[in-house]
């Protein structure tokens, strides 16, 4: 084919190695690959493509700007949220709640996961009875915590415990469970004792997956602990967000959602930083 | 390890009417070891080959103390096994090597355990990280020390394996078909590698395949077994010479003895019938 063509200038010699080249493989092919430089385009767009959608919608006035406040409006609230209202009290006490609550779901959760995924009787014992409480909705227990710790801040901190130590129980067993048989087993035929497999093997094995879990369930805490304060308080970004609607105050429902997602979404980066940092040998490019 | 005294036997591994039933399985299940018989000297090679299902991972699996018997016994340096121990190390096929640890951490994991670190002198922990590079040498993985096991090839994965468990200096390396999924080079590879180990380390080696190439290339006396029941069908002596090369694999002595071998691996895993059933439909398409 190139044979044929008359190579003439500069511009169809490149034209004509253009069409000598292999043809790229789609994008859209099944688990296709995407450059780097398409990620980030495709990511900018799932962003900044609602935003637009926004932005236009209550532009146009076809809205009534109680309903959807544009995000000027919402930007504006934010601040003197921040400058008059005290945003930042109302986001630190938030903040505390989901650490607290997440903390002692995870303080627990570990070493109890551990065991179940280390010890067959502790599986038995432990896991149907932890998969059947799993399924009970953590929101119906609202009403018994009020009733046993009333509205201060451990019936917050209970309510985000129940709502994520049940599965973060359950996820840890499996990530100790998948801890390949042959590390363990060529511990045992080094001459490793029981304890030196549960602190050598299985724990340090299972570590990255353990953080993966702690990051994925710490998504669910930010998740009750608005449950929590829509109902059972009278401080936080719930409780803002609650306080809002019934003033058909939009702007700070918008701001506060947005403002919660924003805080999420660091906590999620701030998470696979960690993991990068702690477990650099999972990060390597082959 | 306690020291040894005079023993009444020279074998460093002895396999007394051995019996193996898998706890839970269906009546009537043909057991998955019967009656083996079977004694490993010191500082001897021996390699097991059968069908699938012959049971020659779960005697393997036995002499690790990582399966238990249902019948007979087994005895590793005059002392009934009972569990697994330092004395016995196991190389498996794959995903045994820590990820989170270098080669050389890997190399050194034994250390960490405290079977290892009792009464220890400082020039013990000096002669150990003498061994450690050492054995680093001794499967030319010196450039790679701080590599992560991620970071290397299949094969150098394996190598580093097998220098974790000659660390310990075990009585006796297990080996479960540690090449089996490497590439047919690398594998020859490593075959003259384990050869050199084995007469540089002067340990006594066994070792599971289903490649009976390997088995012959590799063994001083070759296992056949056989399955439904897991059983010894006979046991070959070599024929070839001490120190193995690469070409003897094209000499007759080779060939016959991986003839026989074949023979019966295919008799007692079913592909002859199979054999004898594709050729049947070949027959039939041709005729019609």
């Amino acid at each position: 084919m190139s044979a044929t063509a008359p190579p003439v200038g500069t511009g169809s010699v490149a034209k004509a190695r253009a069409s000598n080249m292999p043809p790229k493989p789609s994008i859209w092919g099944i688990a296709g690959r995407l450059s780097r430089t398409q990620y980030w385009a495709f990511a900018a767009l799932g962003l900044v493509v609602p935003f637009v959608v926004w932005a236009a919608l209550s532009a146009s006035g076809w809205i009534d700007p109680v309903f959807m406040p544009g995000p000027s409006a919402v930007f504006q609230r934010l601040t003197t949220w921040l400058i008059e209202d005290d945003l930042l009290a109302d986001t630190t006490i938030s903040v505390y709640r989901v650490l607290a609550g997440f903390a002692l779901s995870a303080a627990l959760a570990l070493p109890i996961g551990l065991l179940i995924g280390a010890f067959r009787p502790v599986e038995a014992l432990l896991e149907p009875l932890t998969d059947f409480i799993r399924y009970m909705p953590a929101v119906a227990f609202i009403p018994l915590v009020m009733l046993w710790f009333g509205i201060d801040e451990s019936a917050k901190i209970a309510i985000i415990f129940i709502g994520t130590f049940f599965q973060m129980v359950l996820m840890v067993a499996e990530n100790v469970r998948l801890v390949p048989t042959a590390q363990v087993e060529a511990a045992q035929t080094m001459g490793a004792t029981r304890d030196e497999i549960i602190r050598l093997v299985l724990l340090q094995s299972a570590k990255p997956a353990i953080l993966d879990t702690l990051r994925i369930t710490m998504g669910w805490a930010w998740t009750y602990l608005v449950v929590a304060e829509l109902v059972a308080s009278n401080s936080g970004l719930g409780y803002a967000i609650l306080k809002a609607q019934r003033f058909l105050k939009t702007d700070t429902i918008f701001g506060g959602i947005i403002l919660i997602g924003v805080i999420g979404l660091l906590m999620d980066q701030a998470f696979r930083w960690l993991h990068r940092r702690a477990f650099p040998y999972m990060h390597f490019k082959r | 390890m306690p020291n040894i005294a005079p023993q009444v036997s020279v074998a460093k591994a002895e396999i007394r009417r051995l019996g193996k039933v898998f706890s839970g399985a269906a009546a009537g299940t043909p057991a998955a070891l019967q009656d083996i018989d079977l004694s490993i000297e010191d500082n001897e090679f021996v390699t097991l080959v059968g069908a699938s299902g012959c049971g020659k991972s779960t005697l393997l699996r036995i002499l690790a103390g990582l399966e238990h018997h249902t019948s007979g016994e087994v005895i590793c340096n005059g002392q009934a096994i009972t569990g697994p121990g330092a004395e016995r190390a196991m190389v498996f096929q794959h995903y045994s090597l820590y990820p989170w640890l270098t080669v050389m951490e890997n190399i050194k994991f034994s250390r960490m355990l405290k079977v290892n670190r009792e009464d220890l002198s400082s020039s013990d922990v000096e002669a150990a990280s003498g061994r450690a590079d050492a054995l680093l040498n001794l499967i030319g993985l010196a450039k790679v020390a701080k590599s992560y096991p991620s970071q290397l090839s299949g094969g150098m994965q394996q190598r580093v394996a097998i220098a974790r468990a000659l660390m310990g200096r075990p009585q006796v390396l297990l080996m479960d078909e540690p090449f089996g999924a490497l590439d047919a080079q690398t594998r020859e590879v490593m075959h003259d590698l384990i050869l050199h180990i084995h007469r540089m380390e002067k340990t006594t080696i066994v070792f599971v395949t289903h490649d009976v190439d390997e088995a012959i290339y590799l063994g001083q006396r070759v296992v056949l077994m056989e399955p439904r029941p897991g059983r010894i069908h006979s046991i070959y002596p070599v024929p070839l010479p001490e120190r193995r090369e690469q070409d003897m694999k094209h000499s007759a002595p080779f060939r016959e003895l991986k003839a026989e071998i074949l023979k019966h691996i295919r008799v007692s895993s079913g592909m002859t019938t199979d054999l004898d059933l594709l050729d049947q439909i070949s027959q039939q398409g041709e005729a019609g």
